[in-house]
């Protein structure tokens, strides 16, 4: 059996590098640039929402002892980065909103080992931030519901996404209307999708999927504009970085999720 | 161990089985079984075997029948399997009214309950819908093509079924997950909007029944591989009460009999009034009892019905005007067959309702000289009336029956070598060399 309690937690491997508050390199951490989503997984995946277990992910938020009495309801993730790569946006993201709980996804598992590594050297050099950013290993195609409640998230990321050129391809696409569903079901009405591609192609198709999808509608300009997260989806990651670099171009789709009108 | 018992199954090319299927008219008016590509349906009124016409676009089933269902109203009647088509047919002229040809094989098929639209799911978990004529009869549209409405992403779709008061289609499949949609008044622009997920079971999902047809408050009651039958607040996604299958058969099986893959549930049929549940395990010959507690929202054990000796059903059906239970065994391209004849056995629980619960006594199994209307039936449905013969058969079936369901379902596990192995053996490397 695969799933087992929890999600791989955030701890454990701490290597000596990030106990010394030194960043992770990357030259150790290589990985292919694509990974197949729809292969049957061998990793670890919890069975519900209720088993995801978040003390492992933000310690600070969940210590450990329970002083007793009454309690504030704990904190639950808000923000999630699906496909988060290097982590970049999550790490852009956390000073920004230091009380939201986020999360990365990210398929790979070397990426994900990078990361986490990356968090936790950040955190040791840095007491008291960074606490509110984890990741975690998983195929967000195929078990967004088994991480997230109904409603639970107010912004959800997809940055950079594998292009998946080819038509016999395209349903490997993680912006599709199928799975927009399932992320319709995890989103809050008012929380908003984020979607950016320097692939035009791409860039068309998350639209009009997203478009033609009854529970979004489309974020006005003058929103998109003011929105301090906007800024941070062309510069904060990996990718976009290197896109700059080459001067290509990019393409954003901002969309809000609303409730059903029923005609 | 497990490893090596799949792989030998991939090597041998086992052919892959279907199981007999039972369906009863809501009325019942009638019965249906499917045995590989043949519909076999007997009228219980007129007491006579029904001969199936077709007159539209005449291509009949040429491959196992995977899902078949009455409409609640009792007019309609689908069937659908791997080769592709689902068919449609009115239950009072048994007039095949429409065929659908689907891209891929299809593994689930239901009507709404207003009888105006047909959802069958194929093998790559999408959800296709057809608008069906208002008096069920073909309608003449222009855009009358399946459009996809939902999808359960790239897994096999293996149970679908229709809310009693039909606002919901809910959908179960191999990975875990059993999805409740909310089934819109204009479907055709898809159904996007999820009431729940109800998670909880820790292997695939074999079927889902919801209990009491009526306009009171249901439960959806799911069985799996993972041999537990669970009980579920659909509307929250909040499982309620898990019976565990496997520590029941492990009191009354052989220790040797409990090996893991064959408890999984194959079927389950709630009675009428939603107090009882029938369920069928893969190693068990017979029916478990489970009571129903809707006020206390608890699944019980309540008795096993064993019935003779290697007759393990593999699925079940109950209508709403009779007590019976309706259990069928059979699969189709059974090895070592002398005959062309597709054999099934039938065997029919009289009094599947409440009073069950109460009564101290096994409740009995008609004898093949008690079911209704005898020989005639047993005869149309069954394909024989020589059980000793038959025994013989369907004993095959059983072992063939669990490979398969377990090849289809089950993820295969390998380990950290085997699958290096396998990596090196992919297909796409080969053609580079």
């Amino acid at each position: 059996m695969t799933r087992t309690n929890g999600a791989s937690g955030g701890g454990g491997q701490q290597q000596q590098a990030s106990a010394a508050g030194k960043l992770p390199r990357k030259r150790f951490y290589r990985a292919r640039a694509h990974s197949n989503p729809l292969s049957d997984s061998h990793f670890p995946v919890p069975v519900s929402p209720d088993e995801v277990d978040l003390s492992q992910h933000y310690p600070r938020y969940f210590p450990a002892d329970k002083g007793g009495g009454e309690e504030p309801p704990p904190p639950r993730i808000r923000f999630a980065d699906v496909g988060c790569g290097f982590g970049g946006l999550l790490v852009g993201l956390s000073p920004l909103f230091p009380d939201t709980l986020m999360i990365g996804m990210e398929l790979r598992d070397k990426v994900t080992e990078y990361v986490k590594e990356r968090i936790l050297a950040l955190r040791a050099s840095n007491p008291g931030q960074y606490d509110n950013i984890s990741v975690v290993r998983t195929n967000s195609m195929k078990y967004i519901p088994n991480y997230f409640r109904k409603a639970q998230l107010t912004k959800m990321f997809f940055l950079f996404p594998d292009p998946h050129f080819k038509e016999k391809n395209h349903r490997r696409r993680v912006i599709s209307t199928q799975l927009l569903d399932e992320y319709a079901y995890v989103m809050e009405v008012g929380g908003i999708i984020y979607t950016i591609t320097d692939v035009e192609e791409l860039g068309e198709w998350m639209r009009s999927c997203l478009e033609k999808h009854p529970l979004f509608e489309a974020v006005p300009d003058e929103e998109i504009k003011a929105d301090p997260v906007v800024k941070l989806l062309s510069t904060a990651t990996e990718e976009s970085q290197k896109v700059a670099r080459n001067g290509g171009q990019t393409f954003h789709a901002i969309f809000r999720r609303i409730s059903l009108q029923e005609e | 161990m497990e490893d090596t018992a799949v792989e030998e199954a991939e090597v041998s090319g086992a052919a892959e089985f279907a199981p007999a299927l039972i369906a009863a008219h809501p009325h019942g008016n009638s019965v249906a079984v499917a045995i590989g590509p043949e519909l076999r349906v007997f009228d219980l009124k007129a007491g006579s075997p029904v001969l199936l016409s077709d007159d539209c676009d005449g291509r009949s089933h040429s491959d196992a029948i995977r899902a078949i269902c009455f409409s609640v109203s009792g007019a309609l009647f689908a069937s659908a399997g791997d080769d592709k088509l689902v068919k449609v047919w009115k239950t009072d002229s048994c007039r095949c009214i429409r065929t659908i040809t689907s891209e891929k094989r299809v593994s689930a098929v239901a009507i709404s309950n207003d009888d105006l639209y047909v959802t069958f799911a194929d093998k790559f978990g999408v959800v296709w819908l057809v608008t069906l004529g208002e008096d069920g009869t073909e309608q003449v549209s222009v855009d009358n093509k399946p459009v996809p409405i939902l999808g359960h992403y790239c897994s096999i779709i293996t149970s679908m079924k229709f809310s009693p008061d039909g606002r919901f289609i809910a959908t179960a499949d191999r990975d875990f997950k059993i999805r409740v949609t909310l089934f819109p008044k204009n479907p055709l622009k898809g159904a996007h909007e999820i009431q729940s997920f109800c998670l909880g079971h820790t292997d695939f999902v074999s079927c889902i029944a919801f209990t009491s047809m009526s306009e009171n408050q249901s439960f959806l009651i799911s069985g799996g591989g993972d041999s537990t039958v669970r009980l579920w607040d659909y509307i929250n996604g909040c499982l309620l009460d898990t019976c565990q299958v496997r520590d029941k058969m492990g009191e009354l099986l052989e220790p040797n009999e409990t090996d893991d893959s064959s408890l999984a549930i194959a079927d389950i049929c709630p009675s009428n009034d939603g107090s009882l549940v029938a369920v069928a395990i893969q190693s068990f010959t017979g029916v478990m009892l489970l009571a129903c507690d809707v006020v206390e929202k608890k699944l019980s054990f309540l008795k096993v019905i064993t019935m003779e000796k290697s007759y393990i059903p593999t699925s079940l059906a109950s209508s709403f005007s009779s007590e019976l239970l309706w259990t069928v065994m059979g699969a189709s391209n059974m090895p070592n067959q002398a005959s062309s004849q597709l054999l099934t056995r039938l065997r029919i629980v009289p009094c599947f309702q409440k009073d069950l619960i109460s009564s101290n006594n096994s409740p009995a199994i008609l004898e093949d000289s008690e079911v209704p209307h005898g020989e005639k039936f047993l005869l149309a449905l069954q394909g024989s009336l020589d059980i000793v013969k038959q025994e013989e058969v369907l004993a095959s079936v059983l072992a063939a029956l669990k490979v398969s369901m377990h090849k289809m379902l089950v993820k295969k596990h390998y380990s950290e070598e085997r699958r290096e192995q396998r990596k090196r053996g992919r297909n796409d490397k080969k053609i580079k060399n």
